[in-house]
């Protein structure tokens, strides 16, 4: 099965981060992001700029507004995600637990809906 | 058809239904479709029977016809198709003898399935739920009406549960050996809230709850028999015998509060605090003590008492100690704090009633300031003990509980104001 891992965190906690600190967890990312790579369940991933480049769209009576700012207001704000390939829940959610940001924020597991081959 | 088939047949379904659906989960890798396929093996084996006889190995029998409709079904179900050759299509004409006869195997089944049932993945009250219908085969109906929600919210919350199940791929196995004391502990902690749903709480129906308790002690029984090597299984197990055994002295006909001090010592079954203090004895034996083993054993001390006064509260209070240590919380150092108070005096009870307020703690628990309340009523600071106890009334929900409150206070009230300390 296929899993999108969310990585949820407080911005404005992220940004206080010293160089130092910032350097380190980038390394950290590259050296999960790698092993991932090497065991089979790295599909896709990227990190994101912060919620203040966001830009919300919507089209309502055919009329598109855009809007500033991410979709909605919350104390973590999205700011990566793994694509991964896993046997089942329970390896997707040992792979979430050793991307380093789940030690500050969140990682929400979501499987990817199967969309069926048309016919 | 005979009457005596549709006996057999009964009572085969029974004791053998739960593990029939256990093997066809793992064989159809689906709850919905497990369910199905086993509804379906029974009927077909009503008319079958009746003709060529029950066979010699029911249950396998059973399996693999329930699981070949299985197969048949998804194949007529365009959404099924993939899962169909995923299963091995080519593998449909089953042969009776691939299945596990053995009997560990079947039971691995059966463990696989508690603990896909109580996955952490899922809600706390989908696990219960899931438990009981799955493992334990009560219909929705009577789980909707054991938790005192509508049918249809039962309903709704185990096909979210068994959805999810399928949905985010929570696998149908035992869990490995780094993962596994965690999972353990979700187990115990399902298997102990059924029993304590229909133990501690007292609205609703009666029949019920007392149902909802021996399931919970069928489970518990089910789990030392899968896995004999963990200490807590037996430690849960005790504690349920155990308070079960006093379950009926523990009210009125009238439906009103009996303390334990007050309680009918010679209608307490018996057989079963005798089966619970052999498991406590073997528990306490492990390496290491859990919590659930040592409030075991804490109740086998209330238990084996022939009177209230004759009770061991110096070992009663050693082992809240203990369990302070173990399973730090509020309410095991309340407990703790009674149990000193009854050793040392209710002085020395209150100092540690005292430090648990002091860290804001409890403030909203009935229970706490009704043992407060009774520490002072023991010292003979009545106006002070009215005063705990209206405070407790104030907090507490149940009815029962709330008629006792009331009792205690007119009791203090018609004693008059302060006097010397009274003797228990």
């Amino acid at each position: 099965m296929q899993y999108l891992l969310l990585i949820y965190q407080n911005e404005s906690e992220a940004t206080k981060r010293s160089d130092a600190d910032a350097g380190a967890m980038r390394k950290e990312y590259m050296t999960f992001t790698e092993s991932i790579a090497k065991s089979g369940h790295y599909k896709g991933g990227n990190a994101l700029q912060p919620t203040n480049t966001a830009t919300t769209v919507r089209v309502r009576g055919g009329k598109r507004q855009a809007t500033d700012g991410p979709f909605a207001e919350s104390r973590e704000q999205l700011g990566g995600y793994y694509l991964v390939d896993a046997k089942d829940l329970d390896e997707a959610i040992g792979l979430a637990e050793r991307i380093p940001g789940a030690r500050t924020g969140s990682i929400e597991v979501r499987p990817i809906l199967p969309i069926p081959a048309a016919s | 058809m005979t009457a005596e088939l549709q006996q057999e047949i009964d009572r085969i379904y029974r004791s053998e239904s739960r593990r029939i659906l256990a093997t066809l989960i793992r064989l159809l890798g689906d709850f919905d479709v497990a369910e199905e396929a086993l509804q379906d093996a029974f009927g077909i084996a009503l008319e079958q029977w009746a003709r060529d006889g029950v066979p010699a190995n029911p249950r396998t029998w059973l399996v693999s016809t329930g699981r070949n409709r299985a197969i048949d079904r998804m194949r007529r179900d365009a959404r099924f198709v993939s899962r169909v050759d995923e299963l091995g299509a080519d593998s449909l004409a089953i042969d009776a003898t691939e299945l596990p006869e053995n009997e560990s195997g079947v039971e691995d089944d059966r463990l696989r399935l508690i603990f896909t049932c109580c996955h952490p993945a899922l809600a706390s009250e989908a696990q219960v739920a899931l438990t009981l219908r799955t493992i334990c085969g009560l219909t929705t109906e009577e789980i909707a009406r054991s938790f005192l929600v509508p049918l249809s919210t039962m309903a709704q919350r185990l096909v979210r549960a068994t959805g999810k199940i399928r949905d985010a791929g929570i696998p149908y196995r035992i869990p490995p050996a780094n993962e596994l004391a965690e999972r353990i502990d979700a187990v115990l902690a399902v298997v102990y809230l059924v029993f304590t749903e229909g133990y501690a709480a007292t609205s609703g129906d009666e029949l019920i709850r007392r149902e909802l308790c021996s399931e919970a002690i069928r489970l518990g029984r089910l789990l030392v028999e899968l896995m004999p090597a963990v200490s807590e299984t037996s430690g849960l197990l005790a504690l349920m015998l155990l308070h079960d055994a006093r379950r009926d002295t523990r009210s009125t006909p009238a439906g009103d509060l009996v303390l334990l001090d007050e309680q009918d010592r010679t209608q307490w079954n018996r057989a079963q605090i005798d089966e619970g203090t052999q498991l406590v004895d073997a528990s306490l034996r492990s390496a290491r003590v859990g919590p659930y083993a040592i409030q075991a054993a804490i109740a086998a001390l209330h238990a084996k008492a022939p009177t209230a006064a004759d009770t061991d509260w110096r070992q009663i209070a050693a082992l809240y100690a203990l369990l302070v240590e173990r399973a730090p919380s509020a309410v095991v150092e309340l407990n703790h704090a009674v149990a000193v108070a009854m050793v040392d005096g209710p002085e020395s009870g209150l100092l540690l009633l005292d430090a648990i307020e002091a860290r804001g703690e409890l403030r909203d628990y009935h229970l706490l300031a009704a043992a407060r309340a009774d520490l002072l009523r023991r010292l003979g600071r009545t106006n002070a003990a009215v005063g705990a106890y209206e405070k407790a009334l104030e907090l507490a929900a149940l009815e029962p509980e709330r008629r006792f409150l009331e009792r205690r206070i007119r009791e203090l009230r018609s004693r008059g104001s302060d006097r010397a300390p009274a003797r228990s």
